[in-house]
């Protein structure tokens, strides 16, 4: 992966570390990450900021083998698309859990962990990842 | 969605061998592509009004962006304006689309239009995050996700729901490698068999190497006209009878259902429209097969067979040439390579060559009608081009 600037990183620090993404009060359809604009109802919509209870499903999932640039050290590492509870699906690692473990289904939740490093700044990079829930 | 006002017609192709040119850059690519059309045109360079290319991401594979200045340069094509299009891995398609709306408009009565993609200057790892690039930075490649990662979830997905079996993903690169021994400008040829698929390593389970289209230099070109004007040039015009596009999330979490992609039905649906034709009435197809799984959901997508169905469709042989349907009769993505920027180009190159008749060992008998299905991303972009020796309505 490339190399962005701190801004990049500190403008979405409520997102990453706090699963917090947006709700339409006028179609109820929770969205992360959190949105502008309802798609749906675009302009006539009313956005708020929603933060994710962390619980879900496995909605499908992959293991990685041949990592970008950044990820090397975590191979063979599982990722999964979630069914978050409210409704919005969310991109994710799984950890907690071997590769031959995970199946469509299973019950995960939202747990604190590091992403990765970047080699030239040094920055450390956090976010979620989700785990099976316990 | 309005008529065009003006048909249009292909005159000329041109297309570099697909594969990893240790010794061409992208302006030798481009320019290789260019002239072959140029002269498979048999027009002059100084007929050209318009030159518009496509490429993904040369910024990151060789750090040169503004590639319409470059193409029109090196092709010998100045002053002529140029245009460059980015649309992932569909942007040659939607550079073709562009150039039916400048014939279709009557701002420009010939136009070259095609692509290009040098992916080999740089190492394994950094074209993995260039192609990263097609899907949501932010949300999926930020995580690990990879983009045989992403398709490799669609595969999760539709084996779980439909029973697609992982023979029948290793059947789809297996006939594309059977097809490819008899195109020229394929990257591969060689036959691979089951077992090679299987013992091929993991690259996103269930996705194997053997599943994955690879990375490759190369360059497509297209010459295109007024469908009243083709015959000046040529007895054996190609006709688009469709230009259809359409988008859907950027994300692939962001779909309700990842096992159909909605932006191939929508522009499937516009293209039939447009062309006023059936899935029935296409004679063969180029179906974006950069994993093996997206030829079987494409398939499904594109009504070539029912919804469920793709896996099925492989294993009774319609796909393959002399079957109901013919699929990637050029080998795919997969056996004829994949340089991003060219591929859409390229695909249709090959109807091009099997509608004139002129595709040898690999041809379509009697081939009248073409369908080609180009994807950006995990589905985001979709563009679809039908082509036929028949002009249709006049």
């Amino acid at each position: 992966m490339e190399e962005k600037a701190v801004s990049f990183y500190w403008r979405g620090f409520k997102e990453r570390y706090g699963l917090v993404g947006s709700k339409c009060e006028l179609c109820s359809r929770h969205f992360f990450p959190g949105r502008v604009i309802c798609p749906e109802c675009r302009r006539k919509g009313k956005m708020h900021e929603h933060r994710f209870s962390g619980k879900g499903k496995v909605y499908s999932y992959t293991v990685i083998r041949t990592p970008p640039t950044g990820f090397e050290i975590y191979i063979p590492y599982v990722v999964a698309i979630v069914d978050l509870e409210e409704g919005a699906r969310v991109v994710s690692q799984l950890v907690d859990v071997k590769p031959e473990e995970v199946s469509i289904g299973m019950p995960v939740e939202a747990c604190f962990r590091k992403i990765r490093e970047q080699n030239q700044s040094g920055l450390v990079l956090y976010g979620f990842k989700f785990r099976p829930l316990k | 969605m309005n008529s065009p006002r003006r048909d249009v017609a292909i005159i000329g192709v041109g297309i570099t061998k697909y594969g990893e040119h240790w010794n061409q850059g992208l302006k030798h690519l481009i320019t290789e592509a260019g002239v072959r059309a140029i002269k498979d045109a048999r027009i002059s360079g100084s007929d050209i009004e318009l030159i518009v290319g496509g490429s993904m991401s040369s910024g990151m594979f060789v750090g040169q962006e503004h590639t319409g200045a470059l193409f029109a340069d090196y092709m010998g094509l100045n002053p002529k304006p140029a245009i460059r299009t980015e649309a992932a891995c569909a942007s040659s398609s939607v550079a073709l689309r562009v150039g039916c709306m400048a014939i279709a408009s009557g701002m420009h009565d010939c136009v070259a239009v095609g692509g290009a993609e040098k992916m080999t200057d740089v190492y394994g790892s950094q074209a993995t995050t260039a192609l990263a690039g097609a899907m949501d930075r932010d949300n999926e490649a930020y995580f690990g996700l990879t983009f045989p990662g992403v398709y490799a979830m669609m595969a999760k997905r539709h084996m779980h729901q439909y029973g697609t079996t992982r023979e029948q993903l290793s059947l789809v690169a297996i006939k594309n490698h059977d097809n490819a021994m008899h195109n020229p400008c394929a990257q591969y040829h060689r036959k691979i068999g089951l077992e090679d698929v299987l013992k091929s390593p993991l690259v996103a389970d269930p996705l194997r190497l053997l599943d994955c289209s690879p990375i490759a230099d190369g360059a497509a070109c297209i010459i295109i006209v007024p469908a009243d004007q083709a015959k000046k040039y040529t007895d054996t015009p190609i006709y688009i009878r469709a230009s259809a596009q359409s988008s859907d999330t950027l994300g692939l979490y962001m779909r309700k259902d990842i096992t159909t992609i909605s932006a191939n039905i929508h522009a499937a649906r516009l293209a039939f429209q447009m062309a006023n034709m059936k899935p029935a009435d296409i004679d063969l197809a180029e179906v974006h097969d950069c994993f093996t799984i997206n030829e079987i959901i494409s398939c499904e997508d594109l009504g070539f067979c029912k919804k469920g169905a793709g896996g099925k469709t492989v294993e009774e042989g319609e796909t393959q040439i002399g079957g109901r349907i013919p699929v990637n009769t050029s080998g795919g993505l997969k056996a004829k390579g994949h340089p991003v920027g060219a591929t859409g180009a390229g695909q249709i190159v090959e109807l091009v060559e099997q509608l004139r008749g002129d595709a040898g060992k690999r041809q379509v008998s009697g081939a009248e009608t073409g369908l080609a299905h180009n994807v950006g991303g995990s589905g985001s972009t979709v563009a679809i081009h039908i082509l036929s020796r028949n002009r249709g309505r006049a």
